[in-house]
């Protein structure tokens, strides 16, 4: 699948090369000017998040300037997140990024964090969700974590995405809230959810885990079965809502994979707050409201220092996690 | 005999005038996007996939898989006009039929590679309509330890065509096995080969090798030599296939159509396996191997038949699941998304005319693409008349455009350059290309997949042979290692029995077999 985000992301480039070189002309004051990077290929989550609130502050005209996607792939954004770093004083680039990009510094050993950068705001949460096939003798999640317990490296359990990324982080999150030694958990990674619905349409793994955008075909046709949900409340709408939440059912963990937007270090205040208030502005527009609907997106707008708090506790937990399961 | 009949009724809503040419537009289209190096099929069909929004849903599928197959084939025209492959799959195409296109046999490379597409395209899709959900089901349990043995057997396979010299012949494999390592490993997330670079954190993509080694490669040897060696001008032979050529094709044709289907239809399945199984058979099974490497029609026949039949059955997870396994048919998933087909274990029983008029709209791209490149692959052939120099100029501004739109990043063009030197460096000292783009390939699919399946086993090497499947072939691996062997004990003994001695080394026996001891 990696060809496949490749081939797809150099469509779309070759497509925005043609786009941009056909409209030399600014519309608007050239100051005020914005570049909006995405650190994965287009279709992936960061660039439906990062697209959509584009296109709101676009649409609105927040900015008074206009706007330049620009898609930078590689090393799970961690190609993107060096350039952010390399651009220091630059008042003029945003990212939008997520817990994935967070666990990426660590995977591919950077010299830097997510919190070294400036902070802008948390935008949007996703759940994820504990899948396994229907004929899984697991009928809720109490079952599987009493089996999970008597045996953890004994139940093979997948993920969309390496370790360092969310799909494998939540397990291991699981696994610790439960009582579980993360080390000992067997997690097969798969490179998204298309290898990982064959998976466990096939019988190849016993659980998966991950956000469940991708499964919602297989969940209507009662294919695959939901056991938990991992955020605050229940899902409200889609093939899994009313499905329990972990803590419902006991287990005291919360896990979201969220998505923000940040901007090179070394910002001045102003601009800053300049930046913050973008965002917000953008967050009270009724297109927002929508984009939020489309996506089936929790909205988590956190902005400014709180979200620079938010980051730093994000940070200490997945290195935490990472060092429990040895990766570090 | 149902499925039929619903096939019927999709073809006889979909064959109209209108429609007819709203498909020939899109081969048109296609074709001529596809063939601009460094675009593959996938890109071609992103790219194209726009213009047939706002068309009623049965022209739009109808122009759409137009598109498909003529992107498709426009992939295949460029590795053997210009040696640039356009995706993974092309990659074996590219080996025989550029060697066929130098030596004045274009058109027939050409035309064998469409005729090829047309049956395996149309044996595929029939292939979707008859065995979709029944199959679906099946492939989904086709896992890791199977797929891990028949790349293993392709493994030695490949001991065929290591070249007349095995130590360059294993240099240049374990070379592409080693270009096959760069990369994040998927298992720890430890960064290989990187040499600290975030560029390098992702595996090397194949095209870029392939475009590199081969044609940057090649113009650069041609650079090198131009003051000792005259221009060669390429030969221009024949513009249709002769008897000779129908006669050495049909047989890969249908060897790859059958080989290339079911890989299409296993979700881990992947495109490129059967293009070189298939071009790893029909060496072993054609008559004059010797012409392999030279430019042996049967080398194009075979892989072109299996990539689109592979093509066309990636359709069966597609439609029946939900699933997109290549690059071409996750941009057919959006398209599909985009018309409004929700592919899934639903689709069959909710949208059933939908499918219908998808399946036949595909018979009836397939099908016009045929009739109207047929009689343009002596027109492609002309394009090698191009004075040498402006030609490798314009492939290696392609060359470099493709590379470098993918990332939009300058470091991808000094990849090529690296790939271009490797390139040139190889042919220097005599290495055969084959085994390193197959160590390139296949690398990276045996470890993620050993990996995989020992990953769900607990490391337990027992969940190397947990599937019947692999047992299956690892039987026919050792069948392969062995029988030489075997024949070699069982043959002396034969003369003996009739009383004559052993020949000796070099001598032919009766049936004009040169002995090799």
């Amino acid at each position: 699948m990696l060809t496949a985000t490749r081939a797809l992301a150099a469509a779309v480039a070759a497509v925005v090369v043609t786009v941009t070189a056909g409209c030399g002309v600014t519309r608007g004051d050239a100051s005020r000017d914005l570049a909006m990077w995405i650190p994965n290929s287009p279709g992936g989550g960061y660039d439906q998040t990062g697209r959509a609130a584009v296109s709101v502050m676009e649409h609105d005209d927040v900015t008074g300037g206009d706007f330049e996607v620009t898609n930078i792939l590689g090393a799970g954004g961690s190609v993107a997140l060096t350039r952010l770093m390399g651009a220091a004083g630059d008042e003029h680039t945003l990212m939008t990024m997520g817990l994935g990009v967070v666990g990426s510094a660590y995977s591919f050993a950077l010299p830097f964090k997510v919190t070294d950068a400036t902070p802008i705001a948390q935008l949007i949460e996703d759940q994820e969700g504990v899948l396994v096939p229907t004929d899984s003798p697991y009928e809720s999640i109490d079952d599987f974590v009493d089996a999970w317990r008597a045996d953890p490296a004994g139940i093979a359990v997948g993920g969309g995405s390496s370790p360092g990324g969310p799909d494998h982080l939540f397990p291991m999150q699981l696994a610790e809230a439960v009582g579980i030694e993360p080390s000992t958990v067997r997690y097969v990674p798969y490179d998204g959810g298309g290898p990982l619905t064959s998976a466990l349409l096939g019988d190849k793994i016993a659980v998966g885990f991950s956000g469940l955008g991708e499964f919602e075909g297989q969940i209507a046709a009662g294919e695959l079965r939901v056991l938990a949900v991992s955020g605050e409340e229940r899902l409200a709408r889609g093939p899994a809502a009313d499905v329990p939440t972990l803590t419902e059912s006991g287990i005291d963990l919360v896990f979201t994979n969220w998505r923000g937007v940040l901007a090179p270090p070394d910002l001045s205040e102003e601009r800053r707050a300049e930046l913050i208030a973008f965002i917000e502005e953008m967050h009270a527009s009724p297109e927002w409201r929508r984009a939020l609907e489309d996506n089936g997106w929790t909205d988590a707008l956190v902005t400014g220092d709180d979200f620079g708090r938010f980051l730093d506790e994000q940070d200490a937990r997945v290195a935490s996690t990472l060092e429990e399961v040895g990766l570090l | 005999m149902d499925n039929l009949s619903l096939l019927w009724g999709g073809l006889e809503s979909a064959v109209t005038p209108e429609n007819l040419l709203w498909a020939a537009l899109g081969v048109l289209l296609g074709t001529f996007v596809g063939v601009l190096p460094g675009i593959g099929p996938a890109m071609a069909v992103a790219l194209l996939l726009p213009v047939t929004y706002g068309l009623e849903p049965t022209q739009a599928f109808i122009m759409f898989a137009g598109i498909y197959y003529g992107g498709m084939y426009g992939g295949s025209t460029t590795s053997i006009l210009l040696n640039t492959p356009g995706e993974s799959s092309s990659v074996m195409t590219a080996i025989e039929g550029n060697k066929m296109a130098k030596a004045g046999r274009a058109a027939q490379a050409l035309a064998t590679a469409a005729i090829g597409s047309f049956i395996a395209g149309t044996a595929g899709t029939l292939g979707v309509v008859f065995f979709a959900p029944a199959l679906a089901d099946v492939a989904v349990r086709i896992g890791a330890p199977s797929y891990l043995a028949i790349t293993i057997m392709a493994l030695v396979l490949v001991t065929a065509v290591l070249g007349t010299s095995r130590l360059r012949g294993f240099i240049a494999l374990f070379l592409g096995l080693t270009i096959g390592l760069v990369g994040l490993d998927l298992n720890t997330g430890q960064p290989r080969l990187g040499f600290g670079t975030t560029q390098l954190a992702d595996r090397l993509d194949i095209v870029v090798v392939a475009v590199g080694i081969f044609a940057l490669g090649e113009a650069l040897w041609v650079a090198a030599h131009l003051r000792r060696t005259p221009m060669q001008i390429t030969p221009v032979g024949q513009p249709f296939m002769g008897k000779d050529d129908w006669r050495r094709s049909w047989g890969p044709w249908l060897r790859g159509t059958a080989l290339g289907f079911p890989f299409g239809a296993v979700p881990a399945g992947g495109a490129e396996t059967p293009t070189f199984l298939s071009y790893l058979a029909e060496k072993k099974l054609s008559k004059h191997p010797e012409e392999f490497g030279r430019g042996a029609i049967e080398g194009v026949a075979g892989p072109e038949a299996a990539n689109n039949a592979s093509a066309a059955g990636t359709f069966v997870p597609l439609l029946a699941l939900g699933l997109p396994v290549t690059a071409t048919a996750t941009i057919m998933l959006a398209a599909l998304q985009g018309y409004g087909i929700q592919p899934g274990p639903q689709l069959m029983t909710e949208q059933p005319d939908l499918v219908w008029t998808l399946l036949a709209s595909l018979l009836i791209g397939n099908t016009l693409l045929l009739v109207l490149n047929l009689p343009l692959a002596p027109l492609w052939a002309r394009l090698l008349r191009v004075p040498r120099p402006y030609l490798y100029s314009g492939i290696l501004f392609f060359a470099s455009l493709g590379a470098y739109t993918v990332n939009l990043d300058a470091f991808d063009l000094f990849l090529l350059l690296v790939f271009g030197l490797l390139g040139l460096a190889m042919r220097r000292f005599g290495l055969p290309v084959l085994p390193l783009v197959l160590g390139v390939i296949l690398g990276p699919i045996l470890e993620s997949k050993a990996r995989e399946a020992l990953a769900i086993s607990g490391g337990s090497a027992s969940g190397l042979v947990d599937e019947p499947l692999a047992v299956a072939v690892y039987a026919v691996v050792a069948l392969l290692l062995l029988a030489p062997f075997v024949l070699a004990r069982l043959r002396p003994g034969r003369p003996r029995t009739d009383g004559r001695a052993t020949p000796e080394a070099g001598e032919r026996t009766d049936d004009g077999e040169l002995v090799d001891r």
